[in-house]
């Protein structure tokens, strides 16, 4: 009983996370190119029945916008955090290796840590001349570091395991016992890793869009709606900040639960 | 021929496990070894099955070193089954990863066939290290290193799991040490007897 309570429970999330994504992936098929729409009999106008979230100054409505950018901000996630997942198990698995290369994964995972991440991202994303494909790419290379730790660890005590030495004994190579014995065992642990890196790679796509080293401004997503926001703020249009905010808060939130409960369950 | 030629061995600088240890292990030799908890048998078990390296000395075989890649022909069998297999991996599978065994072998080691497509969790303890000695007795393997193998079984299982062994070993001109806490039991399996205390071997 103990042991199904978490396991409902991550059911549950689970089931409700994934409602939600059909739910955003299905909005920007159905929406089309509403999110971009202008009305200029209506701009800035604010919450109503006819604008339930209010519009822009170009008259665009808010919800509309909000969900764009949060199906925006979901791809450019999941595609970072399976990069990053990726990577954090390449160098894991190379550490087994050898000592040698154990020394020269552990002297990267510290360096990347060292330094803060967010000028890291900013430098990597200028580099690669900003836009969607930098975001993922600069979130991914990034966010690897934590993860890689866990995996080498975990892959270091499995190493030790009777049974893996005596695959070796009974002539497996290197190869056979990662793939084999090693790697179905790491599974779990890269999926709730991913799912841990989701909520981030989420919030620093939206802070490096914000800064304006991200997705191009034409683009509806979270980081352009927060950027556009604090033109409009002194003037008190209050929900050009609060709903697209509130939209990634949730969907932050919700990813974080989920990984937590996985993280219990599994 | 295995030989272990003045093994020394330490976890630790200052905590000798084994010092200036020699043994040798003819085929189709059954040798026994006893000790007290902590005297270093698994230790010197492991270092003869190639699991560990020496400090001082060498196990060689025929000769020669012991290969570092492809099937050993020095097999450790460990106390735990359950450690010694992929809690992931059916019985079938497991069997597989070392050789394919006949019908017959799997039936002289007590291995049902109905057994094959089970995980490990669904077999005994007893159950479960009957696969694991038919999973290390591969073609190429010559000497075992058996390290409580029964310690955990009753009395009729440990039976029919020597019996089995004895045959197969015979057969096979197989050499075996068994380590064992149980004096009686290497009495019976082994014509000669090491005990380990304080890192020294004394035949009894």
């Amino acid at each position: 009983m103990r042991q199904a309570q978490p396991r409902l429970r991550a059911a549950f999330s689970l089931g409700v996370t994934t409602l939600l994504v059909v739910g955003l992936v299905a909005s920007q098929w159905l929406l089309g190119d509403f999110p971009q729409q202008m009305q200029f009999n209506a701009r800035l106008a604010p919450p109503s029945v006819d604008h339930w979230l209010g519009t822009d100054a170009l008259g665009r409505e808010l919800w509309a916008r909000t969900l764009a950018g949060l199906a925006l901000s979901f791809w450019v996630g999941c595609l970072a955090a399976l990069l990053s997942t990726l990577i954090a198990l390449s160098l894991a698995a190379l550490a087994t290796l050898s000592a040698r290369l154990d020394a020269l994964v552990s002297l990267l995972i510290d360096t990347l840590l060292s330094v803060p991440h967010l000028i890291l991202l900013m430098l990597i994303a200028f580099a690669l001349g900003g836009g969607t494909q930098a975001v993922i790419i600069a979130v991914a290379v990034t966010h690897w570091p934590s993860l890689a730790r866990v995996l080498r660890a975990e892959l270091w005590q499995l190493r030790q395991a009777p049974y893996v030495r005596i695959s070796r004994a009974l002539g497996k190579s290197r190869w056979f016992v990662l793939h084999g014995h090693l790697l179905p065992h790491l599974l779990p642990h890269c999926l709730v890793g991913a799912l841990l890196l989701f909520p981030h790679a989420i919030l620093h796509e939206a802070a490096l869009t914000f800064l304006g080293f991200g997705l191009s401004p034409s683009q509806p997503a979270i980081g352009v709606l927060l950027a556009d926001a604090t033109r409009y703020l002194s003037g008190g249009y209050w929900w050009l900040g609060v709903f697209p905010g509130l939209g990634l808060l949730l969907m932050v939130l919700g990813f974080e639960r989920l990984s937590s409960q996985l993280r219990r369950a599994l | 021929m295995l030989n272990a030629h003045r093994l020394s061995f330490r976890f630790s600088p200052d905590t000798p496990m084994l010092e200036d240890v020699s043994l040798t292990l003819e085929a189709g030799q059954w040798l026994g070894l006893s000790g007290d908890s902590g005297a270093g048998k698994s230790t010197l078990g492991k270092l003869l099955a190639g699991y560990l390296a020496p400090q001082a000395g060498a196990v060689t075989l025929d000769g020669a070193a012991l290969p570092k890649s492809g099937m050993q022909p020095v097999q450790w069998l460990p106390q735990s089954p359950e450690l010694a297999v992929n809690p992931r991996w059916r019985v079938g599978k497991i069997l597989r990863e070392a050789w394919t065994p006949s019908d017959a072998q799997c039936q002289a080691f007590g291995v049902q066939p109905s057994w094959l497509s089970r995980l490990p969790q669904s077999l005994s303890g007893g159950e479960l290290q009957r696969v694991c000695v038919l999973r290390a007795l591969a073609p190429e393997v010559r000497f075992l290193v058996a390290d409580e193998i029964s310690t955990m079984l009753d009395p009729i299982t440990q039976l029919e799991l020597w019996q089995a062994l004895k045959r197969e070993a015979e057969q096979r001109q197989l050499g075996v040490l068994v380590i064992s806490h149980d004096s009686a039991l290497l009495e019976r399996l082994c014509p000669k007897c090491y005990h380990l205390r304080d890192g020294q071997l004394t035949l009894i």
